[in-house]
C-alpha cells in the first residue's frame, strides 16, 4: 500500500526498472548453466589426465599424451570415420529433401497440406527407441544385410522431419511478392528462385543443416537398432563403458564440441555480416 | 497469357517438392510402423521363423508382464518433466525477461551441451557420482555419508540423469514463448496495480502455455522411451520400458514381444498426447 503512495510522487516507470534489477536471476542462471557444463567440464579435463589404467576415474596430473595418441585405438578410429561419413551424407541428403518439403508447405496451398504437415512431425512425436525398432521389423523381415546402409535411412529418416520444421519456421513469414516481382522483372523461376528466395532462407537452411549433423553424429538409440556389427562412435562409446573409457574418447569429444561450437558462431557471424 | 501457362504448372509444383522427402518417410517410416503391427502379431523364433498367425495374445501377454516397467516409465517421465519445468521455467524467465543484450549469447550457452555425445554426457554423469568418485568419496572419507551409500543404480541417479539431458528441450520453447510475449500487457497489469505475482498469474503464465506444451512434450516423449540413462545410471530396479524393448530385440531376438511392446509404447503415446492437446487445446506444436 506505502509502494502505490510512493508511485504517485515519483514516475512510476523508473522506479520499476530500478526494482527489477536483482541478483536472484543471474545467479540462478549462473547456477544452472554450471550445472549443464558440469559434465563437459569433467569430459575435457579427463581428456588431460595423465593416467595409467584402462580406468580413467582419478586425476593423476596433466599431460598432452591422450592427444598425441589420439589415434592410437584403430576400432575407435573406424567407428568416428563412419559416425563423420554417415553424419555428412545424412546431413546432405535430408537438408536437400527437408527443404524441399518445407518449400511446399509454406509457399504453396495444395490439396493434403495439412495431413503432410501432420504426417512430417509424426517421426519427432514417435519416441526414438519406436523409430529404432520399427526400421528394425521391416529390416529383418525383408531379410535386409545391417550397416552402413542400413544405419544412413535410419539418418535421413529421422533428419528430414527436423530440417523440415527448422527450415519452415524461417520460410513461414517470406514475403511471396518478392519472388513475384523478380518474375514481374523478366526472371524465370529458378533464377527468381536462386537471387531471391534462397538467400532469404538460407540462414534456416544452414541452421537445419547443423542441427541434422549434430543429431546424427550423436544418435544412439535408433543406431543400435539398426547397426548390424559396424560401429558408430557412440556405440563404441557405449560399449567401452563396461570395461573402461578410454581418455581417446574425452579428447575426440572435447574436438567435437570445439568444432560444433566454432561451426555454429561461424553462422551466427555470418548471419551479422548478411543483415549488416 | 502467361499466367494462364503457369498455373497448371504450379498445381503440380508442390507436389513434386514433396515427393522425395514423403516417400522417403512413407517407406521408412509408415511402412516399418505397419511391418512392426505385423511382426507383433507373428509367432516362431530366430531359428525356425517366424508366421504371421494373428497372435494378439501377445499383447496382453506384454501389457501384463511389462506393467511395472510400463508404469516406471510413465513415472519418471512424469517427474522428469515436472523437473525441467521447474527448473527450466525460471532460466526461460531470466534469459527472456532480464537476458538484455546478452540473452542469444545465454540461449546459445543453454544448447552448448548438445555439441557433446549423449552417451558421453551420460557417462560423464556416471563419474562424477561413482560410488568412489570426487563427490561421493570425499564424503565418504569424511563420515558425512556412510561408506556403503550409493546414488548410482538408485531411481534418483536415472531421473537426474534424463533430467540434466533433456532440460535444454523444455528451456528453448518456454524461451521463445515468453521472449514473443507482449510486454507491454504486463506493464497495462501493474499499472492497474496488480501485484508482480498476480500479474505472473494472470498473463505472463497464460500466454506462455504454448511454451509450457510443446517444452512438456519434447521432454516427455523422448524420456519415457529413453533406455541410454537407465542402462548406464540404473541398476536392476531402474529398469524403462526402452530397455526391454532393446533386450527383447537384440539380445533375445523375441521380435514379436519386442514389436507388440514398441507398439503400445507408441500408441500410448499418442493417445497421451492426443488427450493432453485436447485440454490444453493449443495447435501451436504441429504449425
Amino acid at each position: 500500500m506505502s509502494a502505490t503512495a510512493v508511485d504517485l510522487s515519483a514516475p512510476p516507470v523508473r522506479r520499476r526498472r530500478i526494482r527489477r534489477r536483482g541478483w536472484v536471476f543471474p545467479a540462478y542462471t549462473a547456477v544452472v548453466l554450471a550445472y549443464l557444463f558440469l559434465p563437459i567440464g569433467v569430459m575435457i579435463l579427463f581428456g588431460f589426465n595423465n593416467t595409467t589404467s584402462r580406468f580413467n576415474f582419478t586425476w593423476q596430473g596433466f599431460t598432452l599424451r591422450w592427444y598425441r595418441q589420439l589415434f592410437a585405438i584403430p576400432d575407435l578410429v573406424t567407428a568416428l570415420k563412419n559416425s563423420i561419413a554417415i553424419a555428412v551424407i545424412s546431413t546432405i541428403v535430408a537438408t536437400i529433401i527437408g527443404t524441399m518439403i518445407a518449400l511446399a508447405l509454406t509457399r504453396y496451398r495444395f490439396r493434403g497440406r495439412g495431413a503432410t504437415n501432420m504426417f512430417v512431425f509424426l517421426p519427432i512425436a514417435t519416441p526414438e527407441v519406436v523409430l529404432g525398432a520399427s526400421l528394425l521389423s521391416i529390416f529383418v523381415t525383408m531379410g535386409i544385410q545391417r550397416g552402413l546402409g542400413t544405419i544412413l535411412i535410419a539418418h535421413i529418416m529421422f533428419n528430414i522431419s527436423y530440417v523440415v520444421v527448422t527450415v519452415k519456421a524461417r520460410t513461414q513469414g517470406f514475403n511471396r511478392e518478392w519472388e513475384d516481382a523478380a518474375q514481374d522483372l523478366g526472371a524465370t523461376p529458378w533464377t527468381a528462385f536462386r537471387t531471391v528466395t534462397f538467400p532469404l532462407i538460407f540462414p534456416g537452411i544452414m541452421a537445419a543443416a547443423i542441427l541434422s549433423f549434430a543429431l546424427s553424429i550423436d544418435d544412439y538409440v535408433i543406431t543400435s537398432f539398426n547397426a548390424g556389427q559396424t560401429l558408430t562412435f557412440p556405440l563404441w562409446v557405449f560399449g567401452s563403458s563396461r570395461i573402461g573409457v578410454p581418455p581417446q574418447v574425452n579428447v575426440m569429444g572435447t574436438l567435437l564440441f570445439a568444432i560444433g561450437v566454432v561451426a555454429a558462431l561461424a553462422t551466427v557471424v555470418l548471419q551479422r555480416k548478411r543483415l549488416a | 497469357m502467361e499466367a494462364a501457362l503457369q498455373r497448371p504448372r504450379r498445381v503440380r509444383t508442390p507436389y513434386l517438392l514433396l515427393l522425395p522427402g514423403g516417400a522417403w518417410l512413407l517407406v521408412f517410416y509408415l511402412v516399418p510402423t505397419i511391418t512392426m503391427l505385423s511382426v507383433s502379431l507373428q509367432e516362431g523364433s530366430l531359428e525356425r521363423g517366424f508366421q504371421l498367425t494373428w497372435h494378439w495374445q501377445t499383447f496382453t501377454d506384454v501389457v501384463g508382464n511389462y506393467s511395472p516397467q510400463f508404469i516406471r516409465s510413465i513415472e519418471y517421465g512424469l517427474i522428469v518433466t515436472a523437473l525441467c519445468l521447474l527448473v527450466g521455467y525460471p532460466l526461460a524467465y531470466a534469459i527472456a525477461f532480464r537476458g538484455g543484450r546478452w540473452k542469444n549469447a545465454l540461449l546459445f550457452l543453454v544448447i552448448l551441451p548438445f555439441f557433446v555425445s549423449f552417451v558421453i554426457r551420460t557417462l560423464s554423469w556416471k563419474f562424477i557420482l561413482a560410488d568412489e568418485g570426487f563427490v561421493l568419496g570425499p564424503l565418504k572419507h569424511a563420515g558425512i555419508v556412510s561408506s556403503g551409500f550409493r546414488f548410482l543404480a538408485t531411481p534418483g541417479a536415472v531421473i537426474g540423469g534424463l533430467a540434466y539431458n533433456f532440460l535444454p528441450f523444455m528451456v528453448l520453447p518456454l524461451y521463445v514463448s515468453l521472449e514473443k510475449l507482449d510486454k507491454s500487457l504486463l506493464e497495462a497489469a501493474e499499472d492497474l496495480y496488480s501485484s508482480k505475482f498476480t500479474s505472473f498469474r494472470k498473463v505472463t503464465l497464460p500466454l506462455s502455455m504454448p511454451g509450457i506444451f510443446a517444452g512438456s512434450l519434447l521432454t516427455f516423449i523422448p524420456v519415457v522411451g529413453d533406455f541410454v540413462n537407465a542402462s548406464l545410471l540404473g541398476g536392476v530396479n531402474t529398469t524403462m520400458i526402452g530397455n526391454v524393448i532393446q533386450r527383447e530385440f537384440l539380445v533375445n531376438n523375441a521380435y514379436p514381444v519386442a514389436a507388440a511392446l514398441s507398439f503400445v509404447l507408441m500408441i500410448g503415446m499418442l493417445v497421451g498426447i492426443t488427450v493432453y492437446a485436447k485440454i490444453l487445446g493449443t495447435e501451436e506444436l504441429t504449425g
